[in-house]
């Protein structure tokens, strides 16, 4: 008898289905609940139908989407009352609302926090020492864990896939759901694997490969499926790396992507507050190990792509697919045979203001955002600020870090200084001028050099041009005014 | 939930792929409480001008397609951000039912959440129905979801599939939770033996 072989997904799965439903579908069990401001809609109607949330000590919530990242002119960085790290707390900190001019805006952030005490959620609000975007906070606190369940009414949450996660994000009514039952009605996708194979050339970064990925399956390629991210380039990556990799897998139509769990991942996750801690610690461990696919397992579909060919990437389009080598140039829809391809194509360089045929490098751009889910870790600022130092911005060029715990990681490190310095505008966190519903963006017709994950038309702000890129590859653009290849800059 | 069961409507065609959430409804108004009424808002940046006049180029402003109820939609409609306002403003415009060759994942469950028919069909057979539509402004369509079946404005039939879980919510309009919480016990019981298993999750 031959013992079945199992994706990393399959064990995650078979592990949290409670009950089978009708049409293949499965009750699954929810172990984290993450929720910002967007998740106040699913709190409201709990609050109107009189259910009680089934586990508040499962969720954890944090303002991100609608805060102000404006510098405060008093930064505090004091907690504003004792802080317990326990899962559950009410953390009594202010909402932070006070610099927010437009009431509505401000009620979302107020809502947050007034249902976070109701139901006793541990809240980071503005102001709080640990507050951030929800998908950087979830690991950076530890609880994102491998071999869990998570979800977010958000569709990055695939980045906590990074840890051997199955996560993903969820509308508002599954978010009401999951409160009111600690479970979700899912069908089972397919798995997708992609392997990345070789190493990375000089200047490639995690961001130029989930671009080049995307590009290469397509912005719907991954529909129906939760992709694996394999390979020794995906091996060889840091944690922050492969939180990069996996937030972008909606960007290619993928509800969640997941790398295995390794010696990484342990070492990041050792001593975090809501990792496991003393004798749990080695139980934990013990789990995890066992949480990677099994070798031979089978995937539903298998893609592969050499590092080798891959180059500091930049958008051109309006969807993420739209992505190319810095070196090439901006692709003709005349060229294209398929009449719906070439419709779309056209339509988006008429909003892009390209001309096909153009070189991508050269490109001048109006102001540059380095921040969002996908890159406002450390690493991310330390890989802009190298590119940063000694320059001098040429255009407006912001900063978003992640958390409050990176910020004054980087500050530690004087990356704010180098930042200052080079005439970057070093910002307060969240998520900015990412998801353009906190008074963050860009205006008709501007084009941004963005580490962000979204080029669609009006992401940034009506009218806004969006060219996503590396952290690396934005401050280049900052220093430069122009899309610039990073390798050309030397030091 | 309002159930679903039969509509005979005005279809419109969309033959962009990727038409995002984003563009479905903008950020900017993600923040207006469900009951100030999302259809006004639907595709809001490219069904009006910046003076709020309607622009003519977009396809449920032109004479014929006013009224549609359906949409028939290019690969990977509501794709991106998970914002269930998009399908709030589809059906608070009056759309009931997405067609298409494929979806946005989670577009597509947040449909089922709110009384709207999303149905997959073969990317030959959406196009065919694309260009019989964009033919015919304002011809109709009929779609049966007890038979599983859409009647194209030729008065084809067209069979669709449609797992038995996401149809009986929408015959029924049942409430999801109330379903769920009925599984109270499984749920007690996997509680239980994940504490065993996996103390430190808590």
């Amino acid at each position: 008898m031959t013992s079945q072989r199992l994706t990393m997904f399959e064990k995650i799965w078979s592990r949290h289905v409670v009950a089978e439903g009708p049409g293949g579908q499965a009750l699954l069990y929810v172990d984290r609940h993450l929720l910002h401001e967007g998740s106040t809609h699913a709190l409201a109607r709990l609050e109107r139908k009189g259910r009680p949330v089934r586990r508040p000590e499962a969720c954890l919530a944090t303002a991100d989407h609608y805060v102000s990242t404006e510098p405060r002119a008093v930064v505090s960085t004091e907690p504003r009352a004792v802080v317990s790290t326990e899962p559950g707390a009410v953390v009594p900190t202010e909402p932070g609302t006070g610099e927010i001019a437009d009431p509505e805006i401000r009620a979302m952030v107020a809502d947050l926090d007034r249902h976070s005490r109701r139901l006793g959620i541990t809240f980071f609000g503005r102001g709080e020492p640990r507050q951030g975007i929800v998908h950087v906070i979830g690991p950076e606190q530890g609880a994102t864990q491998p071999g869990i369940t998570l979800v977010c009414g958000d569709s990055h949450t695939a980045t906590h896939g990074a840890f051997g996660a199955l996560a993903c994000g969820i509308g508002s009514t599954e978010v009401e759901h999951v409160l009111a039952t600690q479970c979700l009605w899912q069908r089972r996708p397919r798995v997708m694997r992609i392997t990345v194979t070789g190493t990375r050339p000089f200047g490639v970064a995690a961001k130029d490969v989930i671009l080049a990925v995307i590009a290469r399956i397509g912005a719907g390629g991954g529909v129906g499926h939760a992709i694996e991210y394999a390979g020794p380039v995906i091996r060889a990556m840091s944690m922050d790396e492969r939180m990069t990799v996996c937030n972008m897998s909606i960007e290619a139509g993928a509800r969640a992507g997941m790398v295995a769990p390794d010696e990484t991942t342990f070492a990041y996750l050792e001593g975090r507050p809501l990792a496991p801690r003393g004798e749990m610690w080695p139980r934990a461990l013990d789990f995890w190990k066992t949480v990677p696919s099994d070798a031979d397992a089978a995937f539903d579909r298998e893609v592969t792509l050499d590092a080798a060919e891959l180059a500091p990437t930049v958008t051109w389009g309006t969807s993420p697919q739209d992505a190319l080598p810095i070196t090439g140039h901006v692709p003709d829809p005349a060229t294209v045979g398929d009449p719906a391809r070439r419709a779309s194509m056209a339509r988006a360089l008429a909003y892009m203001a390209l001309t096909p045929g153009a070189p991508l490098a050269g490109t001048a751009v109006s102001r540059v955002f380095i921040g969002s889910c996908t890159n406002s870790r450390l690493e991310d600022l330390r890989a802009a600020a190298a590119v940063a130092k000694g320059r001098r911005a040429a255009v407006p060029a912001w900063v978003v870090p992640g958390s409050g715990p990176i910020k004054r990681a980087a500050e530690a490190e004087g990356l704010d200084r180098v930042f200052t310095e080079a005439g970057f505008e070093w910002r307060e966190p969240g998520c900015s001028m990412c998801v353009g519903m906190n008074g963050d963006t860009a205006t008709e017709g501007e084009r941004v050099a963005s580490t962000s994950n979204r080029n669609f038309e009006g992401r940034q702000g009506k009218g806004a041009r969006t060219h996503l890129m590396s952290p690396a590859m934005a401050a280049a653009a900052a220093v430069t005014g122009r899309l610039t290849d990073v390798r050309t800059l030397g030091r | 939930m309002e159930p679903f069961t039969r509509l005979t409507a005005v279809a419109a065609p969309m033959d962009l792929p990727n038409i995002d959430t984003d563009r479905v409804i903008p950020a900017r108004f993600l923040r207006k409480p469900r009951e100030a009424g999302f259809g006004p808002l639907l595709f809001h940046d490219v069904r009006f001008d910046a003076a709020g006049a309607s622009r003519t180029d977009f396809v449920l402003n032109q004479p014929g397609y006013r009224d549609a109820k359906v949409l028939v939609t290019a690969e990977n409609f509501g794709c991106g951000s998970s914002r269930e306002m998009a399908v709030w403003a589809l059906v608070d415009y009056g759309i009931r039912v997405v067609i298409g060759p494929s979806f946005g994942d989670i577009f597509f469950e947040n449909c089922f959440k709110n009384g709207a028919l999303a149905v997959v069909l073969p990317g030959g057979v959406a196009a065919g129905l694309r260009r019989a539509l964009g033919e015919r402004p304002g011809a109709t369509v009929t779609v049966d979801l007890e038979t599983q079946t859409i009647t194209g404005p030729a008065g084809e039939a067209i069979r669709f599939e449609i797992d038995a879980f996401r149809k009986q919510g929408l015959l029924t309009g049942q409430d999801e939770v109330e379903m769920t919480l009925a599984r109270l016990p499984a749920i007690e019981a996997f509680e239980a033996r994940r504490r065993d298993e996996m103390p430190w999750l808590g």
